[in-house]
């Protein structure tokens, strides 16, 4: 057993880590699914999109032949429509509240469809926005992922000046470096990013960290408003023994080696367990069997009732081969030598209701032990909560909290906040907004948090929203 | 199992489905396959003046994704040599003695032509002439077709010309390219024509394309107004049959029906107004002629289950219910009713009534399932939310009476009862 790279040839890792969904190929393709829209009024899909995708309209204008008003009305809700067409959770958003599935039938292929005109809108660099003339504003964002680049867009398309730091040498947050290549090639992700920037009026300054960089404090005496949208770090620890042992990785580090360096250069291991059950821990296990893993094992503490990733996704697990293993969870790593050689998990069973209203997971004193070389923790992701308690943000457990309004008057929406409300002259406003203050959702839900922001940032400044 | 022979002045077939005057029936090899398919009859395309065709011919209407709701055509008349066509006509009778040939004719407009016409097609043993008074294009320029029937003292004329020669049955076809066909009708019945078929095609336009700004089809960089037919049209050939079967001098003859007829049950629709044989082209260009198997079995089981042992069991029986609006019965009331169980909340009733009928429908906010209820005082009981509801019997039609008894426009007025209640 060993951790290695180059476990598969290049032609094997290409074919591994294609298309998930290969896209709608045809025109024809297109209608017929579009065909079986209803057109429902005031529509469920639309109603559980956090961004509000007019479903029903991008649909039609696929029917008549109008791609670049349905690549609009997708873009103008959701600038990252392309991207979310491929990552998003449909099964319990748009697609899992469509009518159809109360008449037991399929519901419409909204993503497949969603992605149909935003590809062509992308690829053939269609403009679908302007800018407003520019109003003598600049604003500074942290983090160039989903919410920061959405928040940029629309202030942007209003005619205010948007710097962006970025940590990173590419932008796209997680989009670019935490989900599964097979789900978003990082050639697509870098194609969306340059169509969103393509609007003008917004430069992301690379390698540009908060707190090392550059601080707050400069940026509040630089810019008219701030929006932190730096989102959420590395996976939340284990707590168990042996957990520093050579082997055992951070899924969040290990997706992003494989998004930053490339498939054959990341070390992954024969014998794999992946700890959690969430989006991040099925994109470990899968990429690690995709990778050349020989066993992979998903290791959850509750049951299927419970899981917080979809059946679809659970799907793509089983179906690459993954084993998992219900009411189980880790309680030491072992090793030989400061090597990883096997995880002892605990048996667990079903207590009661916890806060979340789940049923809470009880030791039954009853152990097994896996014999792994790598162990990749998914058990949720930790807040840079250094980087916000230095920064003097008001903070829960590192989560940025929402301020009550304070000295402003702002009409605070629900995801993005003053969080610094003591702006003077010197000092401008901080909102914040996505995964830094919830603590990681999906990325559509930071591209509503970055449009709230944006309407919270215009309102503030006195600026016209941006129509079209 | 019901019996579909059907029995048109002494024109056999086995079934009441005769494949219309069109490309279907232009040539033995055509009408053998169709025969061997099962169809009942056929009317052999029409023959006549020589004419010669242009390229392309046909243009259609999609609708939602279907593809061929209406078909346009600016084809002409048989453009096969005349000894050709009724050679082949006399081998199809030999090869099929129980099917129903008949053969359409248009003739140049004089007593000879069409007379000699006659002759020639008689002689080849075909059970009876449709005299082809309705295409709407290329013919009419030469006074020919819809040009005579579109004028009742024409049609009457040469109708009298055709009798004074036919020994078969004839049939007139008839156009819709008129304000009313029962003139028309009329005059053909009265010169003697046993028999009326209609509707022939209607003038159309079926569009523009939206890049060369030219409209369907393009011959060459022009088009020119065509024929419309297929489902898109059923509806105003109903509408036209029925005129027809009310009208004292129409009704004693019988009539093939025509106009859009894809299914069984347009076929039984047809028949229930009136027509004793139906006639089909569109669904077969589109579909070929294995439709035949699913006309022939669903209109049987259906007579089984309605009962009806024969064809004339039926033929006309919904005729007496098309009335005049002034006899329709005011005290009838329906309101519309919900199946919450059956709802999937797609809303589409809740716009509609609420943008385009009387405000009717009341929507109850939820995440992300609304809630619709008819307000049953508001509900002038129109039907469109039943119409456009995509589930089955999600959406009925209850009836709440105004009153006891049969209350028509007349007496309602003569007794000055309220107005705009609405």
């Amino acid at each position: 057993m060993a951790i290695t790279n180059h476990k598969l040839t290049d032609a094997e890792y290409a074919q591994n880590f294609s298309d998930i969904h290969p896209p709608l190929e045809t025109r024809d393709a297109a209608l017929v699914d579009a065909n079986r829209c209803l057109f429902c009024y005031d529509a469920p899909c639309t109603k559980s999109c956090p961004t509000g995708i007019d479903v029903p309209k991008f649909i039609q204008q696929i029917t008549t032949d109008n791609l670049r008003g349905s690549a609009h009305t997708i873009f103008s809700a959701n600038i990252m429509g392309g991207g979310c067409s491929r990552v998003c959770p449909v099964e319990k958003l748009c697609e899992g509240a469509c009518v159809y599935n109360l008449m037991d039938e399929a519901p419409i292929s909204i993503a497949r469809l969603q992605r149909y005109p935003t590809e062509k809108a992308i690829a053939g660099g269609w403009t679908l926005f302007s800018r407003a003339a520019p109003r003598g504003r600049k604003v500074a964002i942290v983090g160039a992922g989903p919410s920061g680049l959405s928040c940029a867009h629309v202030l942007a398309r209003a005619g205010v000046e948007v710097t962006i730091y970025e940590k990173e040498s590419k932008g796209g947050g997680l989009m670019t470096y935490g989900i599964a290549a097979y789900k978003v090639t990082p050639e697509f992700c870098s194609a969306e990013l340059d169509y969103i920037l393509s609007i003008g009026g917004i430069s992301i300054l690379y390698g540009q960290e908060l707190g090392r960089d550059i601080t707050l404090d400069q940026l509040r005496q630089q810019y008219d408003a701030i929006y932190l949208a730096f989102g959420v770090g590395v996976a939340r620890r284990l707590d168990i023994p042996g957990e520093d042992l050579e082997g055992v990785v951070d899924a969040i580090r290990f997706i992003y080696d494989i998004r930053a360096n490339g498939f054959s250069s990341v070390p992954v291991g024969d014998k794999v367990a992946v700890i959690g059950l969430g989006m991040t821990a099925i994109d470990a296990a899968t990429q690690a069997r995709r990778l050349g893993a020989g066993e992979v094992t998903l290791i959850y503490r509750r049951t299927e009732a419970e899981m917080p990733c979809t059946e679809a996704e659970l799907d793509i697990a089983k179906l690459d081969g993954c084993r998992i293993l219900w009411l189980t969870s880790p309680k030491a790593a072992i090793g030989d030598n400061g090597r990883l050689t096997g995880l002892v998990c605990s048996r667990m069973r079903l207590g009661e209701a916890d806060h979340s209203g789940r049923r809470s997971p009880v030791d039954t004193g009853e152990t097994v032990i896996l014999e792994v070389d790598m162990v990749i923790k998914a058990a949720g992701q930790v807040p840079y909560t250094d980087l916000v308690q230095s920064a003097g943000l008001d903070n829960d457990k590192g989560r940025i909290r929402m301020g009550e309004g304070g000295a402003t008057a702002i009409v605070m929406p629900a995801t993005a906040a003053i969080v610094m409300p003591d702006s003077t002259a010197a000092y401008a406003p901080v909102f914040a907004g996505g995964d830094c203050v919830n603590g990681g959702k999906e990325v559509v839900d930071a591209v509503q948090a970055g449009k709230d922001a944006a309407a919270a940032i215009l309102k503030y400044a006195g600026i016209e929203q941006p129509k079209n | 199992m019901a019996d579909l022979s059907t029995d048109f002045l002494g024109i056999r077939s086995p079934n009441p489905y005769w494949l219309a005057s069109a490309p279907p029936t232009d040539k033995l090899v055509n009408v053998l396959r169709a025969f061997e398919a099962g169809w009942g009859g056929v009317v052999w395309k029409t023959l006549g003046s020589q004419v010669k065709n242009v390229s392309s011919r046909y243009s259609a209407v999609g609708y939602h994704g279907s593809r061929v709701m209406g078909l346009n055509n600016i084809e002409l008349i048989s453009d096969r040599p005349l000894d050709l066509n009724l050679r082949e006509i006399r081998e199809c009778i030999r090869l099929f003695p129980d099917r129903a040939m008949v053969v359409s004719l248009m003739a140049d407009n004089d007593r000879q032509s069409w007379q000699e016409l006659i002759k020639k097609v008689e002689d080849t043993g075909a059970h009876g002439l449709e005299l082809n008074f309705g295409c709407p294009h290329g013919m009419t320029e030469r006074g020919m077709g819809a040009a005579v029937g579109q004028d009742p003292e024409i049609a009457r004329l040469v109708v009298e010309w055709v009798m004074e020669a036919a020994t078969i049955p004839v049939i007139t076809k008839l156009t819709p390219n008129v304000h009313s066909v029962v003139p028309t009708g009329r005059a053909a019945v009265e010169a003697g024509s046993q028999a009326l078929s209609l509707i022939n095609t209607i003038q159309s336009v079926t569009g523009v394309d939206l890049d060369t700004f030219i409209p369907n089809p393009n011959v060459g960089g022009k088009s020119t107004f065509g024929g419309y037919c297929g489902p898109a049209v059923k509806p105003i050939a109903l509408k036209m049959l029925t005129t027809i079967a009310q009208d004292p001098v129409t009704a004693k003859v019988p009539v093939s029906g025509i106009g859009g007829i894809s299914t069984w049950k347009d076929a039984a629709e047809f028949m229930l107004l009136g027509s004793t044989s139906v006639q089909v082209c569109t669904a077969v260009m589109t579909h070929g002629f294995r439709i035949i198997e699913d006309l022939c079995e669903g209109l049987s089981n259906w007579m089984d289950e309605k009962g009806f042992a024969r064809t004339t069991d039926f033929i006309g029986k919904s005729v007496p219910t098309l009335t005049h609006w002034e006899d329709l019965d005011m005290n009838y009331h329906i309101v519309a009713r919900i199946d919450p169980e059956k709802c999937i909340h797609c809303g589409l009733c809740y716009i509609a009534c609420e943008d385009a009928s009387h405000q009717s429908i009341a929507l109850t906010p939820g995440q992300p399932y609304n809630t619709y209820t008819i307000k049953e005082a508001e509900c002038v009981g129109c039907n469109l939310c039943k119409l456009i509801c995509p589930v089955d019997s999600c959406i009925t039609m209850v009836e709440q009476r105004h009153g006891a008894e049969y209350l028509n426009w007349k007496e309602f007025q003569r007794r000055g009862l309220p107005l705009n209640d609405h």
